[in-house]
Parts: structure tokens; sequence; C-alpha cells
């Protein structure tokens, strides 16, 4: 441990007041920490005061209503991977849930927390992006809801203000009709940071696409949506020259760079022949 | 009963499935200080000045630098190089150059914050290309700490008659050891009691040895212990001798107690890794495909300081022929200088690095000849009564064909091979199965064991139980259980009637470092001569008869020590008169015996995403007589895990000479998900001077995977692939350079 822990508080808020209060005053909320324990072990977190919000009823849990579904920000990888309705509806959550780190984060590991955090390299922002989700965040102020392609500002930038926690994910299942895909390619089969991933989802009437949606994350400063790929496919019959012609298109979407994991060659081939097993697939 | 060659359960497996066994963060001594090392943010330059800023109370600290060392400041071990901290001179990033010691763990990284060094800075060299160039000159007067040249026949003129001339350069990368347990050490040092340590290691009287010196005591004033060793794997071969030196200082200033454990991020940055290599090698053939001259040149990255480079290039220069014979040898080797932490001893010690070249040359040969890989390997391999590489004439009977055999059954190779071909057209996944043969010698190179001149002893207790002291230590890999089963036997009495004492100088005898299988084959021998001469002073003072029970070997233990006294047997390590090495001309006998073995990996490489999983893997061996075959297998399956590692994941990413990824997350290890089915089968050709029979087997497993899964994926993709780790990364760049 390379931190100096005197220099550090650590607080439980059991209510969102209480937590409202926690932040008003400059803390930082702490779910499971599995991103923040990271840092504070290299030394790397800055010294602060934190607050747990892990007993925050409205926080927790999958509700669902015959429209929607509601994933509180508190909700683990291992609800999402174990929850019927998301495996039958949302099966791209499910998968992903499922590659994150290994067993131990996925019990402890948040939603919310791998959205607050805001890395191109989570997982599970390029399924939220396919699947339309939107993004519910609460403060002193109240719940305010945006399209959760609007929340991720930049590298390590989004939308949440000082005050705001997130509250929560809510999902339309209208997807029954829909290829989902999903292919995460890490350094290794467990506890791998993605290299690229792509999450896709496509309703094919007679050969022809009629609705498409790309997303790939560890490729730019966010996950992005590939909607001049979406653009181009919608509409078509799928041939070797359409899917070499997305290939192509992918590439302006993306903005792949070398970093300590890969190399930004090595992500945009990947992703561009990703693209090609998921079209393949569907065609 | 005999207990050589059963699967008898670890001596402390009980204490650590328990929870129980003492690590050495698991102790905590009154009065304790927490150490801290203070380190080079750069490769190369001159330190001018320390400064302490404010922020801390420094006068509640203990720092020490170089000017506060009471002896030499050298870690001694072959060259007097390395320092144990920085005077002026800067030789690699994450050197040390200041200690610091506190009561209070925490505010240390406070206070390390707090540190700033003025340092002048001067050009580095990283890579061999550069070093080899000498600008500059960063180590003696040519940046090399040890060569080595091996001639025999003609090999100029075997190049001019040969039938066809084939040429290959090889490179393998660093790799970092990543036992489970980071170093650590705890020292009590000051001019009365001297210095003692206690620490997680695998040679106490290597630290010992640095010690002397340190201090300027005597050697009797020093002391070290094992404690319980989580994995060392040649990772706490020679480095436990600076963090110890580290401690011991601390605690001569502070009059208290210190200790120093690594977090697993200053021990990736700061400790040896496995030596880079690069390995160029020319071939000649005659009409019928048989070699006939080999030309070999070997180069290996040692770091900044000498360590143990020139007996890791020794090892990988006698391997680097491999199981084949040629008439005609000409090997170069060297080991040179960078500005990098000292790479070090890390299982298999240099002959994974020539091993793989010249499987990978070996494969390249055979597809450029267009022959069947195992018949022509089987064409070249070397015979009893045929001299290898390294000058060494096999005199004992050797089981090579059969270990092969055994693995192309095992795996169903042929079949495998050509269905492969097929199955691979339609699919985006091309599966490919490979090969890899090779032999290991064991113990100490050439006279090293002679120079060793070993001591183990055994000594009865008043109760009856014999106890084996030896100063090889138990890191996981089996000592403690296969001494008992060689003392059992030795002296026909129960594997519950041993135990092994703690390895500590003040009571063990030095029988040598616990390092290339040499435990079991040495010393496992020396362990079964004491006890022997131990049952000879029971039979000479009439107490015992030749044939005898157990129980009347117990009382006759207690009688004598009762009437006669203490009863001790010990045995000295003598070179069987088989074993000529002549040191001056650098051939002979390099090992006493040799491992065989042949080591098949399947494979599927996705060409979409370059990952490559090795789907199934066969390791067949000879290694004299397996002792316990349950510790045996497990051996093998976790070297190869380990091989795995080395060959397709373990990458270490060097920047301006630090290890930029030293982080689990980002130093990528095989999981268990990554690591297939291993199927592990042994072949017996017992060794009459091994303990037990035995010969050497953990380093086997580090020396066969990366060659047999290169095999594999080549096989797989029809491509050339000549260096490890082989990353999807790189796997692209070479597929797109074919595709060109
Ligand atoms: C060994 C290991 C493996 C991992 N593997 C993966 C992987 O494969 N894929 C992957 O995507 N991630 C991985 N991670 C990262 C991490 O587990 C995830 O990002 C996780 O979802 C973070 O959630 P948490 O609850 O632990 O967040 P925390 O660490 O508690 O918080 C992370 C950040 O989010 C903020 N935050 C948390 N909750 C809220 C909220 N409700 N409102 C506002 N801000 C909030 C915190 O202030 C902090 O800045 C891994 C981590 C580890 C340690």
């Amino acid at each position: 441990m390379r931190a100096y822990l005197p220099d550090y508080s650590f607080h439980r808020a059991k209510t969102l007041t209480e937590a409202f209060s926690q932040l008003e005053a400059g803390a930082k909320p702490f779910a499971g920490g599995t991103d923040i324990m990271v840092l504070l072990d290299a030394g790397a977190l800055p010294p602060d005061n934190y607050f747990d919000i892990l007993a925050i009823k409205e926080l927790q849990g999958i509700r669902s209503t015959k429209k929607a579904l509601s994933l509180g920000a508190l909700t683990t990888y291992s609800e999402i991977r174990n929850h019927k309705l998301i495996q039958s509806n949302f099966p791209i959550l499910c998968a992903s849930a499922r590659e994150v780190g290994a067993i131990a984060i996925q019990n402890r590991g948040t939603i919310g927390g791998n959205i607050a955090n805001s890395s191109p390299a989570a997982d599970l922002p390029p399924g939220l992006l396919v699947y339309e989700a939107q993004i519910n965040l609460i403060s002193k102020r109240g719940l305010r809801t945006l399209d959760y392609t609007k929340f991720h500002l930049g590298y390590k930038k989004n939308e949440l203000q000082k005050d705001e926690l997130i509250h929560s994910i809510t999902l339309k299942p209208e997807f029954q009709k829909h290829h989902h895909f999903w292919r995460k390619v890490g350094s290794r089969r467990s506890q791998a940071i993605s290299k690229t991933m792509i999450a896709a989802l496509a309703k094919v009437n007679r050969k022809r696409i009629e609705d498409i949606r790309i997303a790939l994350g560890s490729v730019a400063p966010t996950a992005v949506r590939c909607l001049e790929v979406e653009t181009f496919l919608k509409g078509k019959i799928l041939s070797p020259s359409t899917i070499l012609e997305a290939k192509k298109i992918l590439s302006r979407d993306l903005h792949p760079i070398d970093d300590i994991r890969s190399t930004g060659k090595y992500r945009l081939i990947v992703s561009q022949n990703m693209l090609e097993e998921f079209l393949c697939g569907i065609g | 009963m005999t207990w050589v060659g059963k699967s008898a359960l670890r001596k402390e497996g009980d204490s650590k499935l328990r929870g129980q066994a003492k690590y050495i963060d698991d102790i905590s001594l009154s009065g304790m200080m927490h150490g801290i090392t203070v380190r080079s943010p750069i490769a190369r330059g001159l330190l001018k000045k320390i400064e302490y800023l404010p922020g801390v109370n420094w006068d509640e600290f203990i720092t020490v630098t170089a000017k506060d060392i009471p002896g030499n400041n050298y870690v001694a071990l072959i060259k007097k190089d390395q320092p144990y901290l920085v005077d002026e001179k800067i030789n690699h990033p994450e050197e040390p150059i200041l200690l610091l010691a506190h009561s209070n763990k925490h505010i240390l990284e406070k206070a390390r914050s707090l540190i700033k060094f003025h340092i002048e800075s001067l050009p580095p060299v990283f890579t061999l290309e550069e070093a080899i160039k000498q600008d500059p000159i960063i180590w003696g007067t040519n940046n090399t700490f040890k060569s080595y040249a091996i001639d025999r026949g003609d090999v100029e003129s075997a190049f001019k008659d040969a039938h066809i001339l084939l040429e290959g350069t090889y490179e393998t990368g660093a790799q970092e050891q990543l036992y489970i347990e980071p170093n650590g050490v705890i020292a009590i040092a000051n001019e009365k009691e001297g210095v003692t340590i206690w620490g997680s290691m695998q040679c106490p009287y290597y630290v010992h040895k640095a010690l002397v010196p340190l201090f300027n005591l005597p050697p009797e004033k020093i002391r070290v212990v094992q404690a319980e060793t989580g994995g060392g794997f040649g990772g706490k071969e020679e480095y436990p001798s600076v963090i110890s030196g580290h401690a011991a200082l601390l605690s001569w200033k502070a009059k208290r107690p210190v200790k120093i454990i690594y977090d697993r991020m200053e021990d990736m940055v700061a400790t040896t890794k496995r030596h880079p290599s690069k390995t160029r090698i020319k071939t000649a053939f005659d009409k019928n495909h048989k070699l006939i001259a080999l030309d070999i040149d070997f180069t290996i990255d040692g770091g900044a300081y000498a360590t143990l480079s020139s007996v890791v290039l020794s090892r990988g220069t006698l391997h680097a022929s491999g199981p084949y014979f040629s008439s005609n040898i000409k090997i170069r080797s060297r080991a040179l200088a960078t500005n990098t932490p000292p790479h070090g001893a890390f299982r298999g010690f240099g002959a994974p690095q020539s091993l793989f070249a010249i499987e990978k040359h070996m494969e390249f040969c055979a597809r450029e000849l267009k022959l069947d890989p195992v018949k022509f390997r089987k064409l070249n391999f070397i015979k009893h009564g045929e001299i290898l590489g390294c000058g060494q004439l096999v005199k004992e009977k050797i089981k090579l064909n059969s270990v092969v055999e055994k693995a192309l059954i095992e795996s169903d190779f042929h079949k495998k091979r050509k269905a492969f071909v097929k199955t691979n057209k339609n699919s985006p996944i091309k599966k490919g199965i490979g090969l890899a043969v090779f032999m290991h010698g064991a113990g100490f190179t050439g006279s090293g064991e002679t120079f060793l001149a070993s001591i183990a002893a055994v000594k009865a207790t008043p109760e009856g139980k014999i106890e084996i002291l030896t100063s090889n230590t138990e890191i996981g890999q089996g000592t403690n259980t296969i001494f008992s089963q060689m003392a059992a036997d030795a002296l026909n009495i129960d594997f519950s009637d041993i135990e092994v004492v703690q390895p500590d100088t003040a009571h063990v005898p030095n029988s040598g470092p616990t390092v290339a299988s040499r435990t079991c084959m040495i010393v496992g021998k020396l362990v079964e001569q004491a006890s022997k001469d131990l049952k000879q002073k029971l039979i000479s003072a009439q107490l015992l008869k030749e044939k005898y029970t157990r129980k009347e070997f117990i009382s006759a233990c207690k009688k004598y020590i009762k009437e006669i006294g203490e009863l001790k047997g010990s045995s000295q390590y003598k070179a069987p008169s088989h074993i000529v090495w002549d040191e001056q001309k650098y051939q002979g006998d390099a090992y006493g015996t040799y491992a065989w073995a042949a080591y098949v990996a399947e494979t599927s490489t996705d060409t979409r995403t370059f990952e490559t999983t090795v789907d199934k893997f066969w390791a067949v061996q000879e290694v004299g007589k397996v002792i316990n075959p349950l510790l045996a297998k497990g051996q093998i399956i976790g070297g190869v895990a380990q091989g795995i590692g080395y060959a397709l994941y373990e990458e270490v990413i060097w920047k301006e000479g630090r290890m930029a990824n030293n982080k689990m997350s980002n130093y990528i290890m095989p999981t268990t998900l990554d690591v297939p089915e291993i199927e592990v089968h042994f072949l017996e050709l017992p060794y009459s001077y091994g303990g037990g029979g035995s010969k050497g087997l953990g380093e086997l497993p580090l020396d066969g995977p990366s060659p047999a899964i290169l095999n594999a994926m080549e096989h797989a993709l029809k491509i050339t692939l000549r260096q490890i780790p082989m990353t999807p990364e790189k796997l692209m760049a070479q597929m797109e350079e074919i595709n060109k």
C-alpha cells in the first residue's frame, strides 16, 4: 500500500440525504471500490474524503416493469449475469458482465462505478450504447435523465456534476427480434482489460438490414457508437463487398492509440475483423 | 516399505493449508521498524545531492546512504561491481540510493515522495545492439561481462562442402518470476550481536557470503535463517542478498530490528528477470540431411551488473546445440551490459533461451528441406557414444527415441498434423500441433559442484527422530518431502520419523544453493550418504545389526545418545570419476547427466484477433527415478504454465531501461482459463549418482513449451516465427509482413 492512509477519510452514507451532504462537503462516492482501491494501493489516488454508498437503498437492485428495466447504480456484475430478464432481453450485458475481471470483482464491482469511472476500456458502456439506455442522475436538486449516448464527454470526462450521483440505468426491452453480438479482446481469458470490444445489434428482414447498431470500446477516448457504419449498412443486403466497405468506414469512427496494453494498429484491424465476424454471422 | 517413488504428502503441507505457516511478513519483533528503499528515477548518471524536502519530521527517520556502510559497498557474488547503495554512479533505473526506516510503515510512503535526488544524467545503453557498438562503454572495457568460445572440427570447410546452408536469428524476451510472495526480510544488526537475517530466500549461504564484507564481520557473526518462502523460481537466488543487506544496514544504524517487504510493483520493477537473448544459428547439411556443421552466436542481456550472468551464459552456451549431433561446431557467446536492472536466475538459467533457438531452427530447417519434422530430428539426434555440443561424450544409455515416441503416440501427433491442415481450410481458427525435443543438465555446470563441495548432515534426536540438516530450502518445490523420503529409505525407517530442520546458517552445514535441480539430485544423494553414515555409526557401536526393524533403530538411536553422545552422520560431495571438465578449454562433461524430453503443444490461432491459445499439452520426459510422482507432476504442470506465459503472454515492456508494466494487471501472466489440460508422462532411467536415482526435472518445463507452441503455430499458419513472447500484436505484424 503506497498511500498514506491518515491523509484519507472514509464514512458510510446510509441515506441519499446523507450522501448529498457528503457531496456538498466535497467528499467522493465509493461503491465497490474496485477502481478506487487499485489507485490507492499504487499511491495514485489523491488524498481525499470518501463516503461509502453501498447501503443506500435507492441505488440498489434491479427493478422491472412491463415497459422498462431499471438497474440501480449499485447493481453488481454478478447480479447482471444472473438476472433472467437481462439474460433474455439484453444478452450483451450478461456476456460483458461475465467477462469482467473474475468472480470476486464481479461480486463487488458496480455498474455505476464502471460508468462513473469513465475509462474507455470499461466493458459495460458499449452494450449500454447499442441498447440506447438512459441514465438517471440524482442530486439534492432532483432526478434528471439523459440519453446514455450523451453521458460520456471525453477521456475520463462525463456529465456527472459535483453534487450528483448516478442513480440508475433504464433499459427498454425492444430488441427481441435482433441479433445480439458481443466480443471482447483482452490480453487473456480472465482478469483482462479490453484491448478492443464490440457490442452490436441488428435486425435483418429477408437478408436486408432493417436496423443496426454498433459500438466499440477501448478504441477512442470514450466508448463509441459507429454511426457512419450504421448509416452505410442500414437498408443494405450483405455481400462481401459491403462488408469490406463497412470495415473501411469503421476506421473513420475509431481513434485507437498505442499504449501499454496494445497498439493502435492492432486495435483498428481487430475491430474491423470483429465487425466482419458480426456481419458474417447475421447475413 | 520404500518411500522413494511414492507420492508422500508434503511435510509442510498441513501448516500451509491451515494458514499456520509463518512467512516473513507474518513475523513481527518488538521494537521493529519498517524500511523502504528509495531508488533512482533514471537509467544512468551521477548522483550530486540528496535533498530532504519538508513535510515530515525527518528526525524520526533512520536514513542510510552509501556513506553509512560499515564495510565494503559491494554485493559479494561473483564480481564486486554491484554496490549496495549508489555512491555516485547510477547504472540502472530503480537502483537503490537511500534507505529509510520508521516505526510507522505508512508514513514512509509520504517520506519517499519528499526525497529529491539531484542527478546529472549520462548517456545510457538499452539494447544489445547499442551494447555491442560500445557507444558509450558502461561496464568494463567493452560492455562484456563474459564470453565463451567452443570450437570442434572445422566449421568453415564443412560449410564449403555442404549440400545446403540454412540460417536464422531467434529472440527471447525478459520474464518475471512472479513468485506468490514478494521479496522480504527482517534484520537485527548491531556491533554486539552481529547480523541476523530472517527472510524469504533460496540460498541462505549466498546471503551469508554477501553480508560478511558488507559489515566487515567474521563469518560467525553473521546468521541467516530462511523463513517459509512463497516461491522463488530463481528470483530469490541472488536478490535476497541485496534486500538483506539493506535491512541490516538500517538495523545497524537504528539499533532496532528492521523489516523490509517489497510490494508487487517494487518487486517487479526493481528485482531480477530472465535474461533477454538473441541467437543467430547457421547450419550446414549434407545431401542426406545430416547436420554437418553448426555455427551459433548466442548473446544475452545481463543488465547493469555482472551478478550471475556469466553462469547463466555458460548454461545457455552448453545447451545451445540441443539434443543434436554435429562433428563440426562453433559457438560464440557473450553476456552484455545494458542500463537496466540486472537480469538474473530464473528456472532454466540460460537454457530456455538457447534451446528455444535451436528447436525453432531445426523446425525451420525441416520445413525448408521439406522433411517431416520428427524424422528430420531423429536423423540428427545425439546417440550413445557421440559427442554433445559442449564436448561431452554420451556415456550413459539414452532413451531419447522412446521419449519422442511416447509424446507422439499420446498426442496422436501425426494424425492431427494431417487433419488440421484440412479443417483449417474453411475456418478462421487455425489449429496446429508442434513438437520440441530437448535435454537439460542438472546440478552446477562443469566443476561447479566440486568447488561447492557441499555438505549435508543428519542427526538423531533424543526421542529417536532423525533430523536432516542442509541449507537447501523448501520453496514450494518439495525439498522437505523428497529429502525425508530418501532418508527414510536409506535408514529403513518411516517417513514420519524424519524432520527437516529450518535452514539456518548457525545450525546447518553449507550444502550449496537451492538451484538447478541440484537439491534432489546432488544434495539428495548427500542426504542418503549421511543417513548411511549415521546408520554405520550405530552398527559400529554394536547397537544395531545389518538387518533391523524401525523399532530397533529408534531404540538404538536413543541408546547411542544416552551412552555415547551426539549421533550425527554427514557426507561431502565428491565428483564421480566419470565427470571430467576442463575449465581452461571450456569443454568436457558439462553435467553429470541429462534429463531428456519431448513436448507437444496443440494450439488454436484466431486469425481475426491473432490470439493463440494452447488447447492441450503433452510433456514427456526421462528424469531418472521419479522420487515423488505427485510433486513431480505438479512441478511439470506449473512449469509448463510458466512456459506458456513465456511463449505467448508475458512481455516486459521497457521504457528507458525500466519495466513500464510492473503490475499484474498489465504484465500478462496466463490465468487458469488460459492454461489447458497438461498431460505429464515420465520415463525412468535411474541415475546412480543422483539422490534416489533422480536426475533433475524442474527446468524442463521452461525449456520445452515455447518452441513446441511456436512450432504448432507455424504448422497452423504456415509462417516462420522466431521470437517470444509471440503476442497477438507481434503475430499480426508478422502475418501482415508475409501478406505484403
Ligand atoms: C482485478 C480487477 C479487474 C477488473 N476487470 C475489469 C474488466 O474486465 N472490465 C471493466 O470494465 N472493469 C474492470 N475492472 C474495473 C472495475 O471493477 C469496474 O470499473 C467496476 O465496475 C467499478 O465499480 P466500483 O463499484 O467498484 O467502483 P468504485 O471503485 O467504487 O468507483 C469508481 C469511480 O466511480 C465513482 N462512483 C461509483 N459509484 C458512483 C455513483 N453511483 N455515482 C457517482 N459516482 C460513482 C467513484 O467515485 C469512483 O470515481 C477491474 C478491476 C479490478 C480491480
